[in-house]
This record gives structure tokens, sequence and C-alpha cells, in this order.
């Protein structure tokens, strides 16, 4: 594989930085200890927060899930270590806005009894689908840093058909060394783990970027390549220059092709995936294992000893910081890198899912940023910027609260890779600002959409409250009318036809001839004819009275 | 000559009189399309802040020129901006007579001192109250636009408005030209 050179490509922009890669690559990674209290935040991932399934008070195993994936887009949690639980509340979260968000809390037992595990070695054997199904069980999510639920990139439905499977080893932040010591020491793991995310997507190639600047790591993967055998994956070695880890940029460099804007990589046939996500995966499936811990850099000029450590999710973070020799003088915790980390207030936060980094930052590692000044517009953050956009004028519109006009601007293809606000001379907090837009517009949007909802009700309650006064006058319109008819026209029509069917029944009567007639003498039979002609004449004059009378 | 060029413009005249006539049956705008976007960038709470019963009728007022664009509080700067971007006039500051702009706020029923007198449901202007007759009430939280409505009719007092907390998941970040002396 090392014989054949692939022609590489390369992206717009970008920036050389240095490394300070060298401080925590000294050891190996070291076991972090069992804490005493492990504190699971419910969102570690982009997409619904996950559901509960545990109650205060319930003893956990190591392993065992504890809340379930809600909706389409989540990621189900499970127990690092055993225990039990003894909250379930809002904690601190490691997030930008330092606020609380519901958290799972596990007092452990320190016994770190694993509960039982359904491991397929034979991976091949199961279905695409299938395979997929477990990776979402065992609640994996992208390691790289943006956490989103792995198992989603590896269904990319039926119409789609994807050529490449990427794994992104490039690690281009300065600092982060994590995936570096981990291809180093668990080459075998992400080879497997590639393996198998191959097969659930059915790719016919599987690559691995990785930059240059991390030889060890490239000689072991190589090593993993050729001793099981694979021929479809291929180690690239690509030049250091940050931001390559940018899944479009690696795209880029390694294949040449581009990600339209706004869009995702599938749409060009790639699949992009973090190496300690395949290592993940390969846990997850070939040993059974949930995602419960994951490798996290402990550096800067602040730790006492730079390190990598496994570390169980919801570890607290004073207590890898006890275990990798304290802190020394001044520092600022940042989660993540120097660029785009974000600074933590407290050390009892948790590590979570895509805890990649803890920077102990000294002023020598991240100076203070001057003063800004204001824009010179000389385009020096248009040309280093590796998404191709025009940060000044993203940052113009940004600061005249201008939200449609810096989504023309593609605010949304932004990276937040940070290089603009690095070259600006001005040192404008453009990120900053960036940042800022985005969550604006995000939440003028979760507005509209309130908004939207709210008119719709109120309509249906307008039209709903016409529509009752309609229904009631129709029933008072109803009820009067029944009483009317009742009253008046039903009880005259009654009376008429009862009248009609007792004058009906006279006449009948009068018609009928008497029923005793048949041996009469002629003398009664005189008489009879006789009244009869009388009753006629009676009636022809109409008198009725001498008719009473007579009776 | 000259009768030429009068049979040639009343020509001209009738052909563009029936052009005309025809776009006007053919491409016919049933509503007032101002009005339904002013009513697009209106909040929806229907709250009647304004002085309108209701953002539809306040969107009816801007639309014919009788009302200001700074009468909705609870859309705030915001509406302001974007009205005034839509109508092509100058943005002003809220008018202060209709209240100020406030945190949004749901309603929250203390369910143990609801007497079930169904008040408060029938003022709520997006039945976003649920309950009935002698029946505790509660609030459908994410239907709840915060109009303050159900408020005043509730004879014992028992309906809270309580600020939305913000959730990592909702939370912006700050706006960076806000908090320095910047350029």
């Amino acid at each position: 594989m090392s014989g054949v050179t692939r022609k590489l490509w390369r992206f717009p922009g970008g920036i050389h930085l240095e490394g300070h890669k060298a401080i925590s690559t000294g050891q190996p990674i070291a076991e972090a200890a069992i804490p005493k209290e492990l504190v699971i935040p419910l969102q570690q991932h982009i997409g619904a927060a996950a559901k509960p399934l545990v109650r205060v008070g319930d003893t956990v195993l190591k392993g065992q899930m504890i809340a379930q994936a809600e909706g389409q887009v989540s990621a189900p949690l499970h127990a690092s270590s055993s225990g039990t639980v003894i909250a379930i509340e809002e904690r601190a979260v490691p997030h930008p806005s330092g606020l609380n968000a519901p958290c799972i809390v596990i007092e452990t037992d320190g016994h770190d009894t694993w509960c039982e595990l359904t491991p397929h070695p034979e991976f091949k054997q199961l279905e695409p689908q299938e395979l997929r199904n477990l990776i979402r069980d065992a609640g994996i999510v992208g390691l790289g840093g943006a956490g989103f639920p792995s198992f989603i990139k590896l269904n990319p439905g039926g119409h789609i058909a994807i050529d490449t499977l990427l794994l992104n080893g490039a690690e281009c932040e300065p600092y982060i060394s994590c995936d570096d010591m981990l291809m180093r020491e668990r080459a075998d793991e992400v080879i497997r783990g590639a393996r198998i995310m191959r097969h659930a997507l059915q790719a016919r190639k599987c690559l691995i970027g990785i930059e240059d600047n991390k030889p060890e790591a490239i000689a072991a993967l190589r090593q993993a390549v050729t001793g099981l055998g694979e021929k479809e994956i291929e180690i690239v070695v690509v030049p250091t220059l940050y931001p390559t880890g940018g899944e479009k940029q690696l795209i880029k460099v390694v294949t040449g092709r581009e990600v339209p804007s706004q869009g995702l990589p599938l749409e060009v046939g790639i699949v992009v995936h973090n190496v300690a996500t395949a290592a993940t995966v390969y846990r997850a499936i070939e040993r059974g294992e949930p995602l419960i811990s994951r490798i996290v850099t402990i550096t800067g000029e602040g730790a006492g000893k730079a390190q990598n450590m496994e570390v169980r999710i919801g570890t607290p973070i004073h207590t890898l910081l006890e275990q990798s020799g304290g802190s020394r003088g001044d520092y600022q915790l940042v989660m993540g890198g120097p660029m785009m980390g974000f600074a933590l207030n407290s050390e009892a936060l948790p590590t979570i899912k895509t805890t990649n980094c803890l920077l102990l930052a000294t002023e020598a590692d991240l100076p203070p940023r001057p003063a800004a000044s204001p824009c010179i517009r000389c385009g020096e953050c248009a040309r280093i910027c590796p998404a191709q956009l025009l940060p000044q004028q993203l940052y113009w519109h940004s600061r005249a609260k201008e939200f449609d006009k810096v989504q023309d601007y593609h605010l949304f293809d932004c990276i937040e890779c940070g290089c603009c606000a690095f070259v600006c001379p001005s040192n404008l907090p453009l990120v900053q600002f960036y940042r800022y837009a985005k969550t604006e517009i995000w939440a003028q949007e979760r507005e509209k959409r309130a908004a939207d909802r709210a008119r719709e009700r109120h309509d249906f309650r307008a039209f709903r409250k016409e529509r009752e006064k309609e229904e009631k006058a129709a029933k008072h319109k109803a009820r009067a009318q029944a009483v009317k008819q009742e009253s008046s026209e039903d009880s005259k029509k009654a009376a008429i036809q009862a009248a009609m069917e007792r004058a009906k029944a006279k006449r009948e009567q009068n018609d009928t001839a008497p029923q005793n007639t048949d041996n009469l003498t002629p003398e009664q039979q005189k008489m009879i004819a006789e009244v009869d002609a009388r009753r006629a004449a009676r009636v022809e004059t109409g008198g009725g009275k001498e008719e009473n009378e007579e009776r | 000559m000259l009768l030429s060029a009068i049979i040639a413009l009343t020509a001209l005249a009738v052909i563009f009189g029936l052009l005309l006539g025809f776009a006007a049956v053919r491409f016919r705008v049933e509503s007032d399309p101002i009005l339904d976007k002013v009513d697009a960038v209106l909040p929806q709470t229907q709250c009647g802040q304004c002085g309108y019963p209701g953002c539809r009728p306040y969107a009816e007022a801007i639309a014919s020129g009788e009302a200001d664009i700074n009468r909705c509080p609870p859309g705030g700067e915001t509406v302001i901006l974007a009205l005034a971007d839509l109508l092509g006039v100058d943005p002003k500051p809220l008018d202060e007579e209709v209240g100020e702009e406030k945190p949004r706020t749901v309603a929250v029923i203390d369910e143990q001192v609801c007497i079930g007198c169904t008040l408060c449901i029938q003022a709520c202007p997006v039945d976003a109250i649920l309950g009935a007759a002698k029946q505790m009430h509660t609030v459908i939280e994410s239907e709840c636009t915060g109009c303050d409505l159900c408020l005043p009719p509730c004879p014992v007092d028992c309906i809270e408005m309580v600020e939305i907390k913000p959730e990592p998941v909702t939370w912006r970040w700050p706006n960076p030209a806000d908090n320095k002396e910047e350029p």
C-alpha cells in the first residue's frame, strides 16, 4: 500500500499552526480511576436528549442502558461503571452556556461489574441494518467533537450509493492528541472498526486520512492493515495544515471532491467518521461493549502531567486532573483545543462523549487577545478561509444584526475553525460574531415556528367559536320549532285528523243499513220509511234543535 | 397622416387596455399581500397590548397606515426592525404607552388552588389551557404564548407568569459588540 503515492488535492486557505502535541504524547494512555460519582448528562449529542430508563435508587451495572434514544436523531446512554443511581436532576454540564441540564448521577460501588454483553465476532453475517441498530443501541456518537449519532451516518438510505468511507485521523487542532495515541496503541481496533463500518455502508473502499505529523500512528495503522490483510483499506498521509480535520476539507484533500454549500458528504458519495468512532464501533460489535469511555487529552502548560487517559463518561474533570499531577499556575480550563474549544468555568463538570481534550491553558498557551480595533478591510480573512467564505461580510452583517444578509453570505457553511480571527490584524473576535449570529437565527426560527403555531391555534379558536355559535343557534332554532309544532301545527293537524275520522265513522254509520230489518212487518217498514223521510227533511232544513228535542 | 396616427394610437390603447384588463382578472390577488407579510412578522401572542384585539387586527391597522410599527411589546426591537425593513420606514423605539419588552414567559396554574371555573380557558387566545368545569386546569406549556390574558379573569389568582429558563439547546451566544468598548 505504501508503494503507491496517491494524488492529493488541497483546500483553499488554511494556516500552519504549531502543534504542541508532543507535550501529551510522551506516555502511554493511562487508565482513569473509577470516580465516586458519575454525572451523565442526558444530552451529549446532537439531537433530542435521551429519556431515562432508571429511577433513583436503582442498582445499575457497567454497560447497562440507563437512558434510551428519544426520536429519530438521538442516542442512548449507558452506565460507565456499576453502582446506584442517586439522583436524576439538573447539574452543570460542559457547555459554553455554563447552564444546567438534566443528568443521571451514579454513585459507584468500585466493583466495576459488567452487565451481560452480547458480542458479534462474526459481523459479516449481520445485515447492514442489524449493524446500524447495534451501533445505535451502543450509544455511539461522533467522537471527533460534534457528537452526531453515528448510526444515522451509517444509514444513508437506499437511493444514495456510498463508494467511500473516509476515516478522519487528521486531528489538525494543536494540543489535541487523543486520536494520535489511539491510532498508535489501538490501530488494530481502528482497522477492525473500519471493516465493520465499510460493511454497514456497503462502501467499496475505505480511506483513512492522517496528517504527516503523526509518523508513529501512520506506521501502526499500516502494520495493522497488513496484519489483518485488508486490501480495501488505505492509509492516506496528508500534509499538516489547519483545518484539514474539517470534514469537507479532508474530503477535498483526499478525494478532490467538493461537498456543495450546506450539503452533506453523502451527496458526493462519501461518509466521514472519526477514527475513535471506528474503534468504538469495533468494541460495540465484536465485544458487545457500548460507548462508556473515551480517550481524553489532558494538556497545556497548566497541566501537572500532560497525558492521554481512558476516561469513563461522566467522570468529573477534577478527578482526572488529580490523577495527572494536578495543575500549575494560573490557567483557563478549555474543553477542546485552542482554536475551536470553549472555556469551562468549573472543574466539577463531567466529561462527556464529545470531550476530546481538556486544555489547561496558561497565558503562554492562549495569549490574551489584544483589544480589538476597527476592521481595516485588509481581506486577509477571506484569503485564508478554508470554506471560501467572506468573513468580513459575515462580520459586518452579524454586527448589524442583518441576519438574512448574513445567510446570503453562507454563514451556515462556516465551520468556526477560527482561521479568520487568527490572522485578523485588528484582533476582531470574528468567530464570536458568527456564533452569535447562528444562535440568533436559530432562536428566530424557533420563534417563527412558535408564532406560526400560535396563529394557527388562534385561527382555529376563532373558527371553533364561530362554529359553536352556529351550532348553538341551530339547536335553539330546532328546539323552538319543535315546541311551536307541538303547541300549534301538530296538535291542530291531529285534531283535524281526529275530527275527520269521527265524521267518517259517523258517515259510515249513517250509510249502513240497520241490522235488524230482515223480518219486519209492513207496518214497521212503513214507520221506518216515515222516520227516514222526516229525518231527511230535517237534515235538509239544517235544523238540529228539533232533532234533539225529538230525542 | 394624422388619421393613421390616431388609428395607430387607438389600436395601441385598445390592445393595452385588453392586456391590462386580462392581467387584472388573471393575476388577481385575493388578500392584501402587505397585510400577510406584516402578520407574518408579528409574534402571534394575541395579547392585545398594542390596543388591537389580536395580531391580525394590528397587522391590518399597520397595513392601512392607521397604527405605528412600535406598539408590539412581545416582539420588541426585533419586530420593529423587521417591520421597518418591510415597510421601508425608519425604526423607532417601542412606544412606552404599550409597555416594555420583557423576557418570554409561560403561564403556570397552581393546581392546588385552582377551583376549575373555566374562566381562564375562555380567555386563552390560543386554546393552551386544558380542563373542564370543576376539574383542575393546566397550561400546555409548549403552546402558551405568555400573553397574560388568563390572569385577570382568574377569581382565585392561581396563575403565575414564569420566565422561560434558558436551556443549553436554546441558549444564545452573547453579542460580542455588546460587552466591550469596541470599534
